[in-house]
């Protein structure tokens, strides 16, 4: 909202008051200034000039030299090719930019020579000082800007042109529609300051005659429309509204048009009430009827559009048909035309939702809609409307038609709280007396009486003691409430175990040299085909976002893979020789109903621990930092399976992890047709851990095992395998078979090659035996490795190496 | 015999002057201690000296042997020495050189604020509380005092996924979650996404993060929410920070507010980074609307709350003067490493 603060004085006064300080004082008690700016701020040094001659170019068909009289002792010459400036433009006023001289968009005027001839500056059209047509309707639209007769010379523009003007934006909440105007912040700015305001009761003489006779009114949906009043003016004299008022709106922010509806704007910014002018001529058996569209209605609104109308909306019709969506905008087929004759104000009080619905369907927020959907004061409409017609009046645009339309259904009656003074010291944490408060109160225009606070009627927002609580907070001032520390019951804050094991989960990853990650949770459909989904892989069913910012961003993920990989193709295509990222990601996966993701239901959502490297790590590196994590978050007994047929990941470097029975995720080598589509060509790892299955296969109970006193033997074998026979099974068969006394079994060669037969590899394994209470015999630690070796022999037929 | 045995001495200790090495050093000792060494000689000369001077004699043969040996003793330690020191010169190596580099991985900015903020706040008894980012209409507005049509709604450009579901626009639902499942005392933060329909700019990005904060329980006030987020400020932005409170609204607090700091830039006086206003807004706050309470079963009668809500991205990207919301998505190990 902006608040030029010349109309502001007509309510209170701010002398003495820098801007500054204003600025900060509404601010802290509640209406925020985004900014403060002067109209014509961009303009310096032009000023209005009389033209005194003007003579042709003699080397120029379209140009001329003006002499001017800016106020100065010498006349300024000026060469100008607007083709409005002949010899009749003699004795007429124009701005003129000076030697030196500055207009809107930092564009700089000096003197120069046109054709050889001096020219000391520059005649300047309305567009060129930055304005609008509607400020200066006597402009010509290709041209010098002339001014009305009259207009003094040697004048600053700005002076001359009203942008003379501080304007103060506030940002206004969406509780205070009241603020939407310029009497509201009048009455913020006298209660923050504490100053005097009044508003004048609205004089309208009238001319006679019955509003009766011309009009009748029925309001159908009182609920919708709680009050409808209306006035008639006749002999409607359109022509352009005088000088000041043209200024006011303009520095509102709002475009002047004509007298009739810049009338209706003017009392809507002073207000806060929207208004309506119809031509009367087009409404139909002189009646106006609130009702709900009817099925298949329609209507053209101002803007030219047609736009069908539901019965959901509230329409202002006339006896057959439609004239304006009410709270919305006008129609076209009663809009006021430079023919018109007799209008009809409306001022009329509409259901906020209702509006809202309304303009939100039909596409069209307007300066009405916005203020209706938040809800106005019912018993704001008379004093508008009141206002419009005495602007009427003032302007002579027309005569006032006696009487008044005002259909009520709205309570009038001032809402009514309990006092509770205690009570609000006790929610703010002050201690102020029950006067102090009333006087805060009243500043606000609340009474205080037997007990009860009267709210004002324009205050829609104040519902409950806690809302009164805020009135005197920001009166008293929010900062003066002391800091204090609540010393209450004593609770402690903690990590749950899960976020616990997060953050250690997350440490161990760093530890071992991955950066943290975070990617956007929304991904497009065709990442499924990047990491090679099947068709009917049923993690493609996915949570769909009705209304997306994009295809890119349509879908919640259900699973975090290709997330990762467009991460590591982030740093490969920026040429970083590698990369090693992790990510504790969420992942959303859906309800299924009949194939599809059930939109009704919340997905389950789960946190996903994704880790992904290329340029540095081998498979088996990045085994390690797997099991690594593992063994750091104590869970016990991890396994790893071959997974072959695994889309996204080389069938044959791909496995699963489980711990006993469960299934943690899986890791490997992405399918090169994968990372070839994200652009990468050598060898890209990923592991995709999920959190919950992590967590539960932990066991953090850590039982001490006494240290060995006895020495260990060692023997080392060689075997001779099937290829095929993963080191794990050997290793779980020497396990078996050694008995208790081996304390640690360790891969520590695998060799192919010369020497071996084709199809068999050679297997090395370094074995430990212990006893916890004696030093082993030769005997005892031969007998145990016999055993392995035969049990190696009769389940994979493996032969032991010479 | 005497003039003898000082001779032998001086002689001895001569040549140990020039001994280089151990070895040396031994051969020095044979010389003159081994069997056949000058001194032995001299021990063994001892029968042909008159009774009476024996002792005496023997007396100052083993003088000088105690005197060799001592000499021989700590030649033997400067020789050590000396090779010591021959070897730690001949291993000096270059102290300047690089590193073998130890590749540490790197938290995300984003949860290096966070972590700081959650250690703050669990200090003050906060526990953390998490909950769905696809979230029900009801949650994320209708209990927050947002009904269908209510203008709020459009200072939150919203993603649907049906006409209940939504992604959540805010950490706020945390507020109603949290109060369902757990009865006062309530101290919580909830950390986590959020989703906003903003077209993606240096400045703006369709999720980001917020951190929610409740306190529920008998005689809060709203002096107890400033003097909690004072505190909370100069922790995280340093003990001189200067806060200020302004009235402002949200329909499930009231009275409501916005925390601003003072530009730590222009300390107040308006300059680029906080667009002259001389203060950088840090979060909404307020006392939790006693309707919200009551839709969660919390008599408004008997307990009041605060709450209040931060949106992390901005926090971060003030705190190291990031200029673009993109980056933290992207990933890029460059910009990762820099934290």
């Amino acid at each position: 909202m902006k608040l030029p603060l010349s109309w502001l004085k007509d309510y209170t006064d701010i002398d003495g008051i820098s801007l500054k300080e204003y600025a900060a004082a509404l601010t802290m008690s509640g209406s925020k200034v985004e900014g403060i700016e002067n109209l014509g701020a961009e303009i310096d040094n032009v000023v209005t000039g009389e033209i005194l001659s003007v003579e042709k170019h003699p080397d120029s068909d379209h140009l001329v030299i003006c002499q001017l009289n800016v106020g100065q002792q010498e006349p300024v010459q000026i060469v100008t090719g607007a083709p409005n400036i002949t010899p009749d433009s003699v004795g007429q006023i124009c701005p003129v930019a000076l030697h030196k001289s500055t207009l809107p968009g930092g564009v700089k005027i000096t003197k120069g020579k046109l054709r050889g001839v001096a020219s000391n500056g520059m005649m300047c059209s309305f567009q060129e000082l930055g304005i609008d047509h509607g400020c200066v309707p006597y402009a010509c639209d290709n041209g010098i800007l002339i001014l009305p007769k009259g207009t003094p010379v040697g004048a600053k523009i700005q002076d001359v042109l009203g942008l003379n003007e501080d304007v103060v934006e506030f940002e206004i909440t969406s509780n205070r529609p009241d603020c939407l105007s310029i009497i509201g912040l009048a009455r913020e700015t006298a209660a923050t300051f504490d100053r005097p305001f009044s508003i004048k009761e609205p004089q309208v003489k009238g001319c006679g005659e019955d509003i009766k006779n011309y009009v009748s009114v029925e309001v159908k949906e009182p609920e919708l429309c709680p009050r409808y009043t209306a006035k008639i003016v006749k002999n409607i004299k359109i022509e352009p509204s005088p000088a000041w008022m043209r200024e006011r709106l303009y520095a509102a922010g709002v475009r002047p048009i004509n007298n009739i509806v810049d009338i209706t704007n003017y009392v809507m910014l002073e207000y806060g009430q929207p208004m309506h002018a119809f031509d009367y001529a087009c409404l139909s058996d002189g009646k106006i009827v609130v009702r709900r569209p009817a099925a298949g209605e329609a209507i053209q609104t101002l803007d030219g559009q047609d736009r069908a109308i539901t019965d959901e909306m509230l329409a202002i019709c006339d006896g057959t048909k439609p004239v304006a969506v009410a709270g919305v905008m006008g129609g076209a087929n009663s809009e006021i035309t430079d023919t018109t004759k007799t209008v009809v104000f409306e001022s009329a009080c509409f259901h906020g939702a209702t509006v809202r619905v309304t303009a939100k369907a039909l596409g069209m927020r307007t300066e009405a809609s916005g203020r209706f959907e938040k809800g106005l004061d019912p018993s704001l409409t008379m004093p508008a409307l009141l206002r419009a017609c005495e602007l009427v009046e003032e302007l002579g645009a027309g005569e006032v038609i006696d009487g008044v339309i005002d259909v009520c259904a709205a309570d009038l009656a001032p809402k009514q709280l309990p006092f509770e003074p205690d009570k609000m010291n006790d929610l703010l944490g002050i201690s102020l007396t029950a006067e102090q408060q009333i006087d805060y109160l009243k500043r606000l225009e609340f009474e205080v009486k037997d007990g009860m606070v009267l709210v004002p009627g324009f205050r829609v927002d104040i519902a409950r003691m806690c809302d009164l609580a805020e009135e005197i907070a920001r009166m008293y001032g929010y900062d003066n409430i002391p800091t204090t520390l609540y010393a209450g019951e004593m609770v402690q804050g903690e990590y749950t175990p899960k976020q616990q094991m997060e953050r250690n989960a997350s440490t161990v990853c760093r530890m071992a040299g991955f950066d943290e990650a975070m990617s956007h949770s929304f991904i497009s459909p065709k990442f499924y085909d990047a990491i090679n989904l099947p068709a009917d892989d049923v993690r493609r069913i996915s949570t769909t976002i009705l209304n997306p910012l994009g295809e890119d961003f349509s879908i919640m993920r259900t699973t975090v893979l290709p997330s990762m990989l467009d991460n590591l193709a982030h740093n490969h295509a920026h040429r970083n020789p590698s990369a090693c990222l992790f990510e504790l990601g969420t992942i959303y996966t859906p309800e299924i109903q009949d194939g599809k993701a059930n939109p009704d239901v919340l997905p389950h959502e789960e946190k996903i621990l994704t880790l992904g490297t290329y340029g540095c790590m081998d498979f088996f590196q990045f085994k390690g930092v797997i099991e690594a994590l593992c063994r750091e978050l104590n869970i016990q007994n991890v396994a790893f399976v071959p997974e072959k047929n695994n889309p996204s990941y080389h069938p044959g470097r791909c496995a699963a992890v489980y711990a006993g029975e469960a299934r943690l995720g899986v890791f490997g080598a992405v399918h090169p047709l994968v990372s070839k589509k994200y652009g990468m060509n050598g060898e890209v790892l990923a592991a995709e851990l999920t959190m919950d299955a992590l967590f539960a296969a932990m066991d953090n109970t850590k039982l001490y095992q006494p240290l060995p006193k006895f020495p260990a033997s060692t023997r080392d074998i060689a075997v001779l395998c099937d290829n095929e026979i993963p080191v794990a099974s050997l290793e779980q068969t020497i396990r078996k078979a050694a008995g208790n006394l081996l304390e640690n079994v360790t891969l520590f060669d695998v060799y192919k090659g010369d020497q071996i037969p084709a199809g068999k590899k050679s297997v090395a394994y370094s074995m430990s035996l212990r006893a916890a209470d004696r030093t082993l015999t030769d005997e005892e630690c031969d007998k145990a490795m016999k055993k392995a070796i035969a049990a190696l022999e009769n389940e994979f037929g493996a032969t032991l190496r010479g | 015999m005497k003039e003898q045995l000082e001779t032998i001495l001086a002689q001895a200790k001569e040549e140990l002057h020039t001994v280089r090495s151990a070895r040396e050093l031994g051969d020095v000792r044979v010389k003159y201690l081994g069997k056949k060494g000058a001194l032995t000689a001299i021990r063994k000369g001892l029968k042909d000296v008159a009774p009476q001077d024996r002792p005496a004699m023997g007396q100052l043969i083993n003088d000088v042997v105690a005197q060799l040996e001592t000499a021989l003793a700590s030649r033997g330690e400067e020789i050590e020495r000396i090779a010591l020191e021959e070897k730690l010169a001949s291993e000096t190596i270059d102290v300047t050189m690089p590193g073998k580099p130890l590749a540490l991985g790197k938290k995300h900015p984003l949860n290096v604020v966070l972590d700081e903020f959650k250690e703050i706040f669990l200090g003050l008894g906060f526990s953390i509380a998490e909950g769905p980012e696809v979230e029900l209409d009801h949650y994320n507005f209708e209990a927050l005092n947002i009904p269908k049509d209510h203008p709020a709604r459009d200072t939150q450009d919203t993603f649907y996924i049906s006409d209940n579901v939504v992604l959540r626009t805010q950490t706020s639902p945390m507020q109603i979650r949290t109060m369902e499942k757990k009865k006062p005392p309530i101290r919580i933060i909830a950390p986590g996404r959020v989703y906003r329909s903003d077209a993606v700019d240096a400045t703006h990005s369709p999720l980001f993060h917020q951190i929610e904060g409740l306190v529920v329980d008998k005689g809060i006030r709203m002096s107890d929410l400033k003097g909690i987020l004072e505190l909370f400020a100069k922790k995280l932005y340093g003990e001189d920070t200067v806060v200020r409170f302004r009235p402002h609204h949200f329909p499930f607090t009231e009275p409501s507010a916005e925390m601003d700091i003072q530009c730590y830039q222009c300390h107040g006086e308006g300059c680029r980074l906080c667009k002259g206003e001389g203060w950088i807004e840090i979060l909404g706050c307020g006392m939790v609307h006693p309707h919200v309470l009551e839709v969660c079963g919390i008599d408004p009668n008997e307990y009041s709350g605060y709450a209040f809500g931060i949106g992390l991205e901005r926090m971060v990207m003030g705190r190291f003067k990031i200029d673009d919301i993109r980056l933290f998505y992207e990933n890029d190990v460059r910009f990762l490493h820099q934290f």
